[in-house]
């Protein structure tokens, strides 16, 4: 280990150099245990999953925990399970396993087209499906797409299990419908009823990093030809967002240049993006309907 | 000393040498191989994600070292730049950006080769856009990337080629 092992010092000097606030650290073992430390912590307590947003946070000291919850050892919340109802997306599934699954490709395309747009390699092999949607970054792309996917989210604490449909769950700025005893322990994604075409477009400074615009829109048709719409946009507003006013100008028609013209009319409805350090709101009100165009001309292709 | 209630003991493989020490909580895995153990090849630039500097392999998979607790290292295998280079792939890609002055001021370069080695060691016959795309989470203040993504191509052409096994 050549210069290892000589304790905390390195050239003679003694490193106290700490980033992190102090914090009490427990690996939870079960389900039921990290329900348990939930339940007798509450607000005091961060559940540590993939950890890729949490731990910039308290690098920079944005939050003080004073327990972290460490989850990663439950195995019972890994993996990705898939039947005839649908996906059931477990909350500690890495990025990249979501990113490689055939099961969520067939059932799911709007997620795995998605997907390379979630973060960098490196921060995908560690980062969650569960974390992300706990987190509900209004500028983060799964939130979104469990939106588009009408997803619904299985939220535990030792009170019991209620399931909460991704339309009331995200409320504001990383702001959800979590108590703070609860976990979100999976996302179910039910299958689509009927063949489903979508569409994924994403405006961001670097890839991977998070969008100053992103929409994600699919379109399901019925047997007798009626036709759902779903567009879910981020980066637009203080959560993301379900379009529904520019769906609805869209579905039992077909998808023509005065559909488009409608839906893009409505859209000012649905968004309402902020000021930020990469542009003005009005900036993005724009960009936001150009690439509500671009989307939706590729799902009318 | 740390207080019990912040200080746990961890063991692990680093380098494939087993490490045993009791770390602060707190203490991100980056700055447990660099400050305790001396292995200052990872580099730290953001400490939140974002420029890629401190990328080390963990369980095999590159992974940001200040995103991860050194105390959740514990029952793992890390591998530094330092332990890195016995792979085939490093090796090719070291000399590649020798050849190419890929690396300038050097300090993204371990980051970068852990990243680069993944897609080297995982991706059949990646374009030059894959390439950038897998390098999209390493920050390069010097090159403007063109040196670095040749060398990468290079050593994927290499290994297409059967050069390199």
């Amino acid at each position: 280990m050549g210069a290892g092992h000589q304790g905390d010092r390195i050239r003679g000097r003694k490193l106290t150099l700490m980033k992190a606030p102090s914090f009490k650290y427990i690996r939870a073992d079960s389900l039921d245990h990290a329900l348990d430390l939930l339940a007798d912590f509450g607000e005091d307590a961060r559940v540590l999953a993939g950890g890729q947003s949490l731990l910039p946070v308290l690098n920079m000291r944005l939050a003080k925990p004073a327990v972290l919850i460490d989850i990663n050892g439950i195995a019972s919340l890994g993996g990705i399970e898939s039947s005839a109802d649908g996906l059931r997306i477990g909350a500690l599934t890495r990025h990249c396993e979501v990113l490689a699954s055939a099961d969520v490709a067939r059932v799911a395309p709007l997620l795995s087209e998605a997907m390379p747009h979630v973060a960098h390699p490196a921060i995908r092999n560690r980062g969650t499906f569960g974390g992300s949607l706990a987190l509900a970054d209004p500028a983060a792309e799964i939130p979104a797409i469990c939106l588009a996917l009408d997803a619904v989210f299985e939220l535990r604490s030792k009170r019991g299990t209620r399931r909460v449909p991704a339309a009331e769950f995200f409320l504001d700025l990383y702001t959800t419908m979590l108590e703070p005893d609860e976990i979100l322990v999976a996302a179910i994604i039910p299958v689509s009823d009927g063949p489903q075409r979508c569409a994924f477009e994403e405006l961001a400074r670097r890839r991977g990093d998070y969008a100053i615009v992103g929409t994600g829109a699919r379109i399901r048709t019925a047997p007798d030809g009626s036709t759902t719409v779903r567009i879910a946009m981020f980066g637009v507003g203080s959560a993301p967002i379900l379009a529904r006013a520019t769906a609805r100008a869209l579905e039992n028609r077909p998808l023509d240049r005065a559909a488009l013209d409608d839906a893009r009319e409505m859209l000012n409805q649905d968004i309402s993006p902020m000021d930020d350090i990469h542009m003005s709101a009005a900036a993005k009100r724009y960009l936001a309907g150009v690439q509500l165009d671009d989307v939706l001309r590729r799902l009318a292709a | 000393m740390e207080d019990p209630a912040t200080a746990v003991p961890i063991r692990l493989t680093v380098n494939g040498e087993v490490v045993e020490h009791t770390v602060a909580v707190r203490q991100h895995l980056a700055d447990f191989l660099r400050d305790v153990l001396g292995l200052t090849g990872t580099h730290l630039g953001c400490e939140h994600g974002v420029c890629g500097a401190c990328t080390i392999n963990l369980n095999g998979k590159p992974v940001r070292g200040c995103l991860v607790l050194a105390a959740q290292a514990h029952g793992c295998e890390v591998e530094t730049i330092e332990g890195a280079g016995r792979h085939d792939a490093v090796q090719w890609l070291q000399r590649e950006f020798h050849r190419r002055n890929a690396a300038q001021c050097g300090f993204c370069t371990p980051g970068m080769l852990i990243t680069a080695a993944d897609l080297v060691q995982h991706a059949g016959a990646p374009t030059r856009e894959d390439i950038r795309d897998h390098l999209s989470g390493n920050f390069c203040r010097c090159t403007g990337y063109q040196s670095i993504v040749d060398a990468v191509e290079a050593v994927c052409a290499a290994k297409a080629r059967g050069d390199l096994s």
